[in-house]
């Protein structure tokens, strides 16, 4: 029996308390003349008992999880030769990883005697742990099972105690989300932090060249390299920016054909198609970016005199631009259809045609929305990796010539983070300060998007 | 029932087709025996001098029919008042007045609708000179997000009404003024038209309407979101736009319709029960129908 296999049954009987939970209701309801008699119906007694058996197994369980491995790993090293006990910390957890894996496959050629011994030890150790789960498990259970199944009467207020139980689990679920984003905010301030004592922050900031290799050159170890950021921030706003010149016009009119002049047929179809859009995989607008737009940019540079490099800007920029529609397109056919009829009607009224009527009262009272879906799609492209590593390119070029290839913020993270790396290094610990910098951009844009959008709807309430 | 007055022009086929409808079953509904007393029209739907006819007028939503043949005139400089209960196709037959209708895709108009010798519903007939003759006024004031000078120019810029920028001034100042809001709002000629009271912004929606110049206003409902105070001053500016203008008024206030209308039109379930003088209407109605809903028996 592993973890997984107790966790299995715990969930059934905790499932099953449901069932008990509810049939003492109905019992104690017999006993004051029926279920109206009840405090709450008897569903509610069901998830009362499930969710007072339940959560404390359960938080048992998890802690248990958290902290077996851990004081088995430290017994078992206790128990090691001296000789392994003076390794290097690395050395050792390698050893470590050897006897974890005598004991789940068997021994090997390779292994020490004094490793096959360790490695009987961690199973027995392991083995002990379940039992006692399981027989803790067993015991708590009973022991709530029974208090709570003796003390539940017909006025019970099971109604509002699951209210308030349920409000706990959204809390819960709610902090998880939180506390994560938290925990990467800190975990890449961290580093950015370490990254900055290596290289002056002016100089990530302010800096025109961008060459992180030179930098793990085995003569020049210690940030002889060029951390100047400013051509990864210009290529990704070159390309964000050829991404929303496509989208925005597009988009913007795509959304306005659908909302004011599409026929419901029409809307109802071209719609969800328009969405399609959205969910093809970016890897896929990436080779088509790289194999297809690409060579043809090149290819009519090439026939008209220009010399187009076979990365360009241009190529990501449009795909990404293509990318991007839906979103501007359904964000902005959204805010379009909020815009109130009567604000419709009062222009024709007055004799506006349909085309004066958008341009000159729906765009306006929708405006403050349609820019909302505009900044929050450019936070999707400044975010976007995948085209632009594929179709424009790895050079940190400083340019503004749409025709050449750019690098952009994102792409220089994969690059940095791929392959061998020692963690320690300027270069590798760029990433991170790459990553906050983005992280600040995308969440400042993503604020003042929300801002827009919140001013836009007081607008109408 | 059959109704007994007023010898009426060109009404042998109003006749026939009301008793033919007459028969006809109509929707289960609670006034659903009152529905077989309508008749045809009695009193006078009919102007001597008409700015705008309507003859055997009927209204489709879907299938749904919502107007039942409709004859009426709206004489020059007239002020008729639309009443009856909630849903009995006032705003609707408004609508039709200046083609509003033709926003709503299921809605389908039949019969003639003339505007003097211009005919409506003509399928060449192009709506946006139609609608800058016949202005209208909705029942919630909804100005533009621009400001209050915008939303009074928009119409005479939409139809290039001036030349020049002063004659454009001008209108604005005129609309505001004939509106009674220029006191108020002179100083403030670019703030937001949205950031006016509720009343105001009635009364900015009528300025801008009669900004165009349109010979017939419409208006539905128009002071139903005001206090007694804005709802006595657009009253009053009522009086004062019929000098110029021909004017159709839905409310439902009957003391509303008594002070403003000359003449007072009541409808019920889609039909056109009575036209009269609004006095004779209010003192002493000819058919049943109105007399029960203006002595409160129903609506
Ligand atoms: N857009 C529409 N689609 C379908 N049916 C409609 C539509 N607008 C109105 N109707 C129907 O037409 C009938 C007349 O509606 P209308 O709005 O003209 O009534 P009304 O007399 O103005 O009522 P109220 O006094 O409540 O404003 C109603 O039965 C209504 O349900
Ligand atoms: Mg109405």
């Amino acid at each position: 029996m592993d973890f997984s296999q107790i966790f299995m049954v715990m969930a059934a009987t905790i499932a099953m308390t449901f069932f008990l939970g509810r049939f003492r209701a109905l019992k104690l309801g017999q006993t004051v003349g029926g279920r109206k008699s009840l405090n709450s119906l008897p569903t509610y007694y069901g998830s009362l008992m499930a969710m007072w058996c339940g959560i404390p197994c359960l938080i048992l369980f998890a802690l248990w999880m958290m902290f077996d491995d851990v004081i088995i790993s430290q017994a078992i090293m206790q128990e090691l030769p001296q000789a392994v006990l003076e390794l290097p910390a690395s050395e050792r957890g390698l050893i470590f990883n050897m006897v974890s894996n005598i004991a789940e496959n068997g021994a090997t050629a390779g292994s020490e005697p004094y490793m096959i011994s360790a490695a009987d030890r961690l199973q027995s150790l392991r083995e002990t742990s379940q039992l006692t789960l399981i027989a803790c498990l067993a015991s708590m259970f009973l022991l709530i099972l029974a208090t709570v199944w003796a003390r539940m009467s017909a006025q019970t207020r099971a109604r509002t105690h699951v209210e308030g139980g349920f409000k706990w689990v959204l809390l819960i679920c709610a902090s998880i989300a939180i506390f994560t984003t938290a925990g990467i905010v800190f975990s890449v301030l961290f580093e950015s932090i370490r990254f900055f004592q290596s290289v002056p922050i002016t100089e990530f900031l302010f800096g025109l060249e961008w060459s992180p290799q030179m930098a793990i050159r085995s003569d020049q170890v210690g940030g002889s390299g060029a951390f100047g950021a400013v051509p990864l921030f210009a290529g990704t706003l070159l390309i964000s920016l050829i991404a929303m010149v496509i989208a925005v016009p597009a988009g913007l009119m795509a959304a306005i054909y659908l909302s004011e002049y599409a026929r419901p047929a029409v809307r109802s179809t071209v719609k969800p198609l328009l969405e399609v859009l959205a969910g093809i995989p970016t890897v896929v607008y990436g080779f088509f970016a790289a194999l297809t737009v690409a060579p043809f940019i090149r290819d009519t540079g090439g026939l008209i005199g220009l010399s187009v490099s076979s990365e360009s800007a241009l190529a990501a920029g449009l795909v990404m631009g293509i990318m991007i529609i839906p979103f501007v397109s359904s964000l902005s056919d959204d805010v379009i259809n909020a815009v109130p009829q009567s604000l419709r009607d009062g222009a024709y009224g007055l004799g506006a045609t349909r085309s004066e009527t958008i341009k000159q009262v729906v765009i306006p009272a929708a405006l403050p929305g349609i820019v909302g879906g505009i900044l929050l799609a450019v936070s999707r492209a400044i975010g976007e990796t995948m085209i632009v590593v594929m179709a424009a390119g790895l050079a940190a070029n400083l340019t503004a010539n749409p025709l050449e290839s750019v690098t952009t913020v994102t792409v220089q993270i994969v690059t940095l983070l791929v392959g061998d790396q020692e963690f320690n290094s300027p270069k590798t610990l760029s990433a991170f300060a790459l990553g906050l910098m983005l992280f600040t951009i995308t969440l400042v844009l993503n604020y003042i998007a929300l801002l827009v959008v919140k001013k836009y709807r007081e607008q109408y309430e | 029932m059959q109704a007994v007055n007023t010898p009426i022009q060109k009404n042998e086929k109003l006749n026939a087709n009301t008793n033919g409808t007459d028969q006809k079953k109509t929707s289960t509904d609670e006034m659903n025996n009152s529905a077989a007393k309508v008749g045809k029209t009695v009193g006078k739907p009919f102007a001597t001098n008409p700015k705008m006819t309507m003859r055997n007028v009927d209204v489709f939503y879907g299938d749904k029919q919502a107007i039942h043949d409709v004859s009426l005139d709206i004489g020059k400089n007239e002020v008729v008042a639309m009443i009856g209960p909630s849903g009995c196709g006032k705003s609707t037959f408004l609508r039709c007045l200046n083609r509003m209708n033709d926003t709503i895709e299921i809605c389908q108009v039949k019969g003639e609708i003339k505007l003097e010798e211009m005919d409506v519903y003509h399928p060449k007939q192009d709506v946006v000179p139609l609608r800058a003759r016949v202005g209208i006024v909705f029942q919630k004031p909804n100005p533009f997000p621009k400001s209050i000078y915008d939303n009074v120019a928009y119409g005479p810029r939409i139809h290039g009404l001036v030349e020049r920028k002063t004659d454009l001034d001008e209108i604005v100042e005129k609309s505001l003024r004939r509106a009674s809001l220029w006191e108020e709002v002179k100083d403030r000629l670019h703030a937001p038209g949205t950031g006016l009271s509720g009343g105001q912004q009635q009364r900015l929606c009528i300025a801008r309407t009669i900004a165009v110049s349109p010979e017939v206003i419409l208006m539905d409902e128009p002071c139903s979101a005001l206090d007694p105070i804005a709802t006595a001053k657009i009253e009053e500016l009522i009086t004062e736009l019929s000098e110029k203008f021909t004017i159709a008024i839905v409310t439902h206030s009957m003391q509303q319709a008594a002070r403003v209308s000359h003449r007072t039109a009541y409808f019920h379930m889609g039909k056109l029960v009575e036209v009269n003088d609004t006095k004779r209407v209010f003192t002493n109605p000819e058919h049943e129908l109105t007399e029960a809903y203006i002595t409160g028996r129903f609506g």
